[in-house]
This record gives structure tokens, sequence and C-alpha cells, in this order.
């Protein structure tokens, strides 16, 4: 009954998303309020219905229901309550379901904050954001049916996948999700103004707070991603490059360039074919991203179960792609420029170069992950595009960024005179060349090394400056220090939230520089009472334990660390899940601020005689976590609304 | 070309694209052709559930399929069972052997799976695992043809259908045995 009631709210919801996405068009075209007001009530109906699916499919969950396909697939009568939750997007078809309530809730939360102030744009938008949410729907109800019967019913389910049992497997899918579906708003405007032909400025101030919202959510997820495969997969890494990571990242690049080039159209009404073109890129890669996940066409550790999904998500693809492009062909006339480049040393150009250098990753990026195919379509020879490719590609244009986010944001509009660049970067320069020579003298000469943590810095000291000088500004004019200082955050949110994200950025980048260029690891097999050391700390093997979980048998090895004095005992283990053939590690660590300790265990001797254990020390991985905390303030002080300038 | 035309190629432009993703669903990825064909099939010596010795070396001169399974491996091995059943009485009398290799799993729940579909061809478990390493499985359910010279001519990764079956079968029983 329960998985009937499922099917059933699906296909009423396509139903309602499709007369939806057709009423508000109407609505639009022939000037008739009471046909948007219609669509209104179905995009209303369609986030009830949705919410009823995952509620229904919860339920599922929750209560074993075996029969149906879906649940016995991904759970069985020992997986513990919350991963019975989240199990329920641990796979291809929950996980669509999660996606559309996702779009279904952005799609109520527009309609609650702009249904007044978007006017014109408004229907179409409702067009968009209600078509997109019909092809979900239709997934839903054609290509991946969660709600799909089972025949016999077994006794027991199969089980989730025991790497999703994991705490950062119940938040990384959601932000993700968060952040690939909110960039469907921006993109939904983007489509309302070349419709309307509203290319103008409305559209973007009305999106910028959603772009900022999706590129955050989008960043934790990825953030996440890369503390699950750090604290899980037990290799030591948190990214991979692999063709799934690369799926989300690319939009974030994409995305990251449109919310630098929108100040310059807002500023300088340039760009506006480009900002467009941006927009539908981004939306266009987490559409291409989501195919990448589900169609098996790529191999990648991530991927989904293959079937006649992926030719769905192509078919959309290319409807989207030829739709946009086609209405970006159509309003080619009205996208010229209205300013021009007045210098090439002015903040124009600095945030242009910044958009080249993003646009640039991503295209490396994509090509990096779409080679493999392409190599066989034309060549017929099955490659590989590994890590060195995309670090040799992007590493040079990362160090660029760093630089540009120290020069963009202090440089002046339209032409720099010699006296605004001395005012303004003279002191950061010589901090970063002073950053240098003493991480030199400190002992770190990898040239890599040095050139990051200097440009660091230097973005840094602007950031110091900018925020010193204005600071000084107020408290002039008689304010205490701090309030000055906390007026000044939310005044210029906008600003000093884009600051503080930078900074975010910076402490991220500091923490990839540390671990690549520092840590350290060896193997070895250890027999009972024996130690090893690696850079100062010494660990010994003192026994091993077997014990029966509630799904799962594992074999823990206790290890005392110690560096002179004992730190502590950590116990890695290896789990050993029925339905999988091979042991999943689980690893054991002690994080720092300087380093983290981090043990695998490897291959034991059963009667716990000997154990080999993977021993490593991960300089400076804390800060990326850090950053990322760094990042969620930035974002949410960019994100307030804004004071009225009174003052 | 005129100026106004020109701009409509800009939607063309996503054509390739489009074409090259279109084109990676004739392709599998997955699809790692396995080293061991053409080569000897690795020898084993196992003991059947119901007890009686099974050795592929004793084989020479049928064609023998090797179904890896397991009893939780769901559901892939329940679509193939009966499949598989299905075969092996349609070609017993024309000197095909079905084995099946029981992997990481519980006696009990195997002999279930085996009294549940009814099969009749020899099953026997794979304590050490040995014989799933010498074959390289991936997983489960994963299926070698061996011709009657006991070479591996063709490997199969998921389940089995009774056309992937009867390709490899026919074509192995129409060689000659020398």
């Amino acid at each position: 009954m329960i998985p009937e009631l499922g099917y059933g709210a699906a296909i009423v919801a396509l139903g309602l998303a499709l007369w939806g996405a057709l009423a508000a068009a109407l609505g639009a075209r022939t000037g008739r309020p009471a046909l948007v007001l219609s669509a209104q009530h179905a995009a209303l109906g369609v986030f009830a219905l949705v919410t009823a699916c995952l509620a229904l499919l919860m339920y599922a969950f929750l209560t074993f229901d075996f029969s149906v396909r879906y649940v016995a697939t991904n759970t069985n009568l020992g997986t513990p309550f919350y991963y019975r939750i989240t199990g329920v997007w641990g796979a291809l078809e929950g996980s669509i379901i999660l996606w559309t309530w996702m779009l279904a809730l952005y799609t109520l939360i527009v309609i609650l904050r702009h249904r007044e102030s978007a006017r014109e744009l408004y229907p179409w938008v409702l067009t968009v954001m209600l078509g997109v949410l019909a092809f979900f729907l239709l997934v839903i109800t054609v290509a991946a049916p969660p709600f799909a019967r089972l025949h016999p019913v077994p006794a027991d389910g199969h089980g989730l996948n025991p790497l999703l049992e994991d705490t950062g497997m119940i938040t990384h899918p959601v932000a993700l999700y968060l952040g690939f579906t909110g960039l469907t708003v921006p993109f939904a405007f983007a489509m309302a103004a070349l419709i309307t032909g509203r290319v103008g400025d409305a559209w973007l101030t009305m999106t910028r707070r959603w772009t900022i919202v999706a590129w955050y959510f989008l960043s934790l997820g990825l953030l996440i991603g890369g503390w699950w495969s750090y604290h899980v997969l037990g290799w030591g890494g948190y990214w991979a490059w692999d063709p799934v990571e690369n799926a989300a990242f690319m939009p974030w690049l994409t995305a990251t360039a449109f919310l630098h080039s929108v100040m310059i159209q807002e500023r300088r009404r340039m760009l506006k074919l480009w900002n467009l073109a941006l927009v539908i890129m981004t939306f266009g890669l987490t559409l291409f991203g989501t195919f990448l996940t589900r169609s098996g066409v790529i191999a990648s550790v991530h991927a989904f179960t293959q079937g006649t999904i992926g030719a769905f998500f192509l078919g959309f693809l290319a409807l989207v792609l030829l739709t946009a492009l086609g209405l970006l062909a159509w309003r080619w006339d009205a996208l010229g420029a209205q300013g021009a480049l007045d210098s090439v040393v002015s903040r124009e150009s600095a945030f242009l170069l910044n958009n080249v250098m993003l646009v640039a990753a991503a295209f490396t990026v994509f090509f990096g992950t779409v080679f493999p195919l392409l190599s066989e379509a034309l060549r017929g020879v099955k490659v590989s595009v590994g890590a060195p490719f995309f670090n040799q590609v992007n590493v040079p244009l990362f160090l660029g960024l760093i630089f540009l986010m120290g020069v963009g944001p202090l440089i002046a509009w339209r032409r720099a005179s010699v006296d605004n660049l001395r005012r303004n970067f003279l002191g950061p320069v010589l901090t970063g060349v002073a950053a240098a020579a003493f991480f030199f003298a400190l002992g770190v000469h990898s040239a890599l090394a040095v050139l990051t943590l200097a440009l660091t810095v230097f973005v840094a000291a602007t950031i110091a400056l900018d925020f010193a000088r204005a600071t000084r500004v107020r408290a002039r004019m008689g304010e205490p220090l701090l309030p000055a200082m906390g007026g000044l955050l939310r005044r210029h949110n906008r600003r000093y939230g884009g600051f503080v994200v930078h900074l975010g950025v910076l402490i991220i980048a500091v923490g990839v520089t540390g671990s690549q260029a520092w840590s350290v690891q060896t193997e070895t097999t250890l027999g009972r009472g024996e130690s090893t050391e690696l850079a100062g700390y010494r660990v010994r093997f003192e026994d091993l334990a077997a014990s029966e979980e509630s799904n799962h048998f594992k074999v823990a090895g206790a290890f005392t660390v110690s560096d002179g004095r004992v730190l502590g005992v950590l116990r890695p283990a290896k789990k050993f899940y029925p339905q999988e053939q091979s042991p999943i590690a689980y690893v054991d660590y002690r994080l720092g601020l300087r380093e983290d300790i981090y043990l695998v265990l490897g291959d034991f001797a059963r009667d716990g005689s000997r154990a080999t254990v993977k021993l490593q020390v991960n300089r400076l991985v804390s800060w990326i976590w850090i950053g990322g905390l760094v990042l969620t303030a930035g974002a949410g002080l960019a994100i307030l609304p804004e004071t009225k300038r009174t003052a | 070309m005129s100026r106004r035309a020109w701009r409509w190629l800009i939607p063309l432009a996503a054509l390739p694209l489009l074409a090259l993703l279109a084109y990676g669903f004739r392709v599998n990825p997955r699809e790692i052709p396995s080293p061991l064909v053409g080569r000897p099939a690795p020898g084993f010596a196992l003991t059947a559930f119901d007890a009686t010795p099974l050795t592929l070396d004793a084989q020479r001169g049928r064609v023998v399929v090797v179904n890896f399974w397991a009893s939780w491996c769901y559901p892939a091995c329940y679509e193939e069972a009966p499949v598989l059943e299905q075969s092996w009485r349609a070609y017993r009398d024309r000197g095909v052997l079905v084995i099946g290799v029981d992997i990481q799993d519980t006696v009990e729940a195997a002999q279930k799976f085996i009294r549940d579909f009814g099969l009749s061809f020899p099953n026997a478990p794979d304590p050490t695992g040995k014989v799933s390493v010498d074959y390289g499985t991936y997983g489960v359910p994963e299926t070698f043809f061996i011709d009657r010279r006991g070479r591996i001519r063709a490997r199969h990764v998921g389940a089995l259908t009774d056309d992937v079956i009867r390709a490899h079968v026919e074509r192995l029983l129409a060689e000659p045995a020398g």
C-alpha cells in the first residue's frame, strides 16, 4: 500500500508540474494572472507531494519493507536506525527523490520571496523551475522508480554500502544537492531574462543571494566529501580528481566565476552575455555531473548503477543546452556591453582575468574527465587520466587565482593610478616577499610551497590593510574600535563577507600545500609489543581484538602512540560485512593543528601476534576543515540582508 | 553568411559534446577483459555441498561453465539461478557441465539458496576463497566458460541471461574436442 501511495504521489506531482510550467508560460504570454496563480498552486502541490514521497520512502526504510526493491537493496535488518534514514538517499533512486524535494523546496522559497518583486520575470522563472521539476519527476516515475516492488519478498535485505555508514554521508549528499539544486534558481532567472528580453541587471540583483547560497552549499558539500574521503577511505587523501568529484567541482568553478563577474555588470554594465553564458554553463555542468554519476558512462568510485537513466539525463541536457543557447542567440543584439575596458590595470581586468582562469580550470577539469571517452571514441584506446594531469594544469591556475584574490578587491575601477597601486599594494607585496624569505629561512625549500605561502600572506595582508584602513576611518569619527569593526562588517557585509570567504580559501590553500609538501608515511609489520617510528612519533602494537557489531564483524588493533610521552591509544580496524567481499578499513587518527597521526590496519595474523600497519603523519590537514568553517562564516555574512545606508 | 545568421551557430556548439556523451552509452568502462581468456583454466578440487568431490581436471573434454555466486548476492544471483538451472538441464546431455562455486557464504544460507531454486548441478563452497582469487573475480555473480581443452574462453560479469549462455556454450560445443 505504502509504495503504491508513493508512486501515485509522484505521478500526480508530475502532472501538476507539467501543468504549472505550461500555465505560467501561458499566463505570461496572455497576461492572465489567474493562470500564473494556478501555476503557483501547482508548485505548492508539487512540494507537498514530493515531501510525501520522501516521507513514505523513509517510512519504508524504517519499517524494513523489503517488498520495495530499493529498500531491500540498500538496507538490512542490521542497519542501525540513522543509517536507515540516510540510506534513503544512499543510492540512485532515493538520491533523485531527495534532489527533487530540494528543488521543490527552492521553488517554494522563490515563490515566497519573488512573487511580488520579480514582476515580468516571475511567471517564466516558475515555468523553468517547474519544467526542471517535471523532468526529475519523470525520472522518478519512469526511469528510476524508487517504489518498484519485489517478488518474492526476501527475508532480509542486502544492506547499505558499508562505506556510506558514516556521519559524513548524512551531510555530504545533502549539502552537495542543496548546492546543485540551488543553482537552478539563477538559471531560471537567466532564462526568464532572456525570454522576456529584460537582460538588464534586475535578474542579477535578484539571484545574487541565491547564487551565494548555492555556491556555499556546493563548497560545503565538496569539503565534507573531502573529510569523508580522509577519514573513511584510509588512503590519507581528501581529493582524488575522480570523475564524480570533478563533476561537482566544475560547476563550483563556474559559479565562483559568476559570483565575481556579476560585480562588473552591476558596476560597469559590461559582460551581460558572459554572465548569462556562465549561468547556463553552470547549470549545464550540474546536469552533466548528474549524468556522469548516474549513467555509468565514465568509470568512477562514486558511480551509481547503470540503466536507462543516463539516456534521460542526456536528453534533458540536450534540451537545456539547445534551448538556453538558442535563446542566447535570439537575444544576441541586446547583450552588447555599455561600458568598455579602459585599462589593463584596473579592477575590471583583474576580475576578467579571474574569470578566464576559473573557466580555464573548469575546462581543463572537464577535458580531463571526458578524455577517456574521447580517446576511446576517436582512437579506440582505453586510457585513464589521473591526478598528475589535473595537478599540473590546475596548480598554476590556482596560484594565479590566489594572486588575483589579493589584487581584485583593492585595485581601482577603470584605471589604477601608480599612486593607487603604491598605496594599496606596496605594503602587502613587501609582506609577501618577507614571508617568502622567512619560510625559506625556516627550511621550506620547495619552490611551490614557498610561492603558495608567500602569495597567501600577500593576500591576507591586503585584506588586513583594507580592514584596518576602513576601521581607522570610523574610529576617527569617534567610534570605539570594536563597534567600529562590527559596524563595518554589518554595513558592508557583502564586501567583508567576501573577504572572510577569501580568508577561508587561503586557509584551505595552506592546508592543501602543507599536506602535499610535508606529509610522510610508512608501512610496516609489527609483532606484539614491537614499535616503529616516524617523524618523532613512536607507535607500538599492543593487541588485536575482535567484536561482533550489529551488522558486521570487526577486528581492531590497539596501537600506543607516543612522542616521548604517551599520547593515546589508536584503534584502527577492519570491518567485515557479510555482503561485501573485501573488508572495509576503519581508520583511526589523532587530529592536530600542526599534523595528524593517521593509522590504517593492514593484514594481521589471526592469533593477534602480528599486524601490518600504515602510519601517516599528515601535515596541516586540519586547516582545510578550519578554512571550511571560516568560509561558512564569510558566506553567512555575505547573504545577510543589506542594511539601509543612512549613516 | 549574413551577420544575423552566424549567431545561430552558438547552439550547434553543444552538439559535438552531446554526441560524445551519447557515444558513451555504447562502451562499458567496466568491461575489463580478463587476462585469463585464452589461458588454461586454473584447476581446483572442491567438495560439493552433497559431499562429493568436484575437480576441474576431471572434466577435460567437456564444456564447463563455472559460476561464482553467493546467497547474499542479491538480486543478480537470484535472477540468474533459474536461468542457469534451465541451461544445465538443456545442455547436460550434450556434454556440458555447470559448476557453481559459492564464495564468502555460510553453509546454511547457501544450502537454502540451492533448495529454494532447486539447483541440480554440482555446487561447492570455496571456504578459503582460493578459487575465486585464482580466477580473479571482482564480485558475484561472475561466470567463466571453459572449452573442451580446458582453456578459459570467455568471462561474463553480472547476471547471466539465456542468450549469453547459449551463445557461449554453442560456440564452444561446435569446436572439435582435440
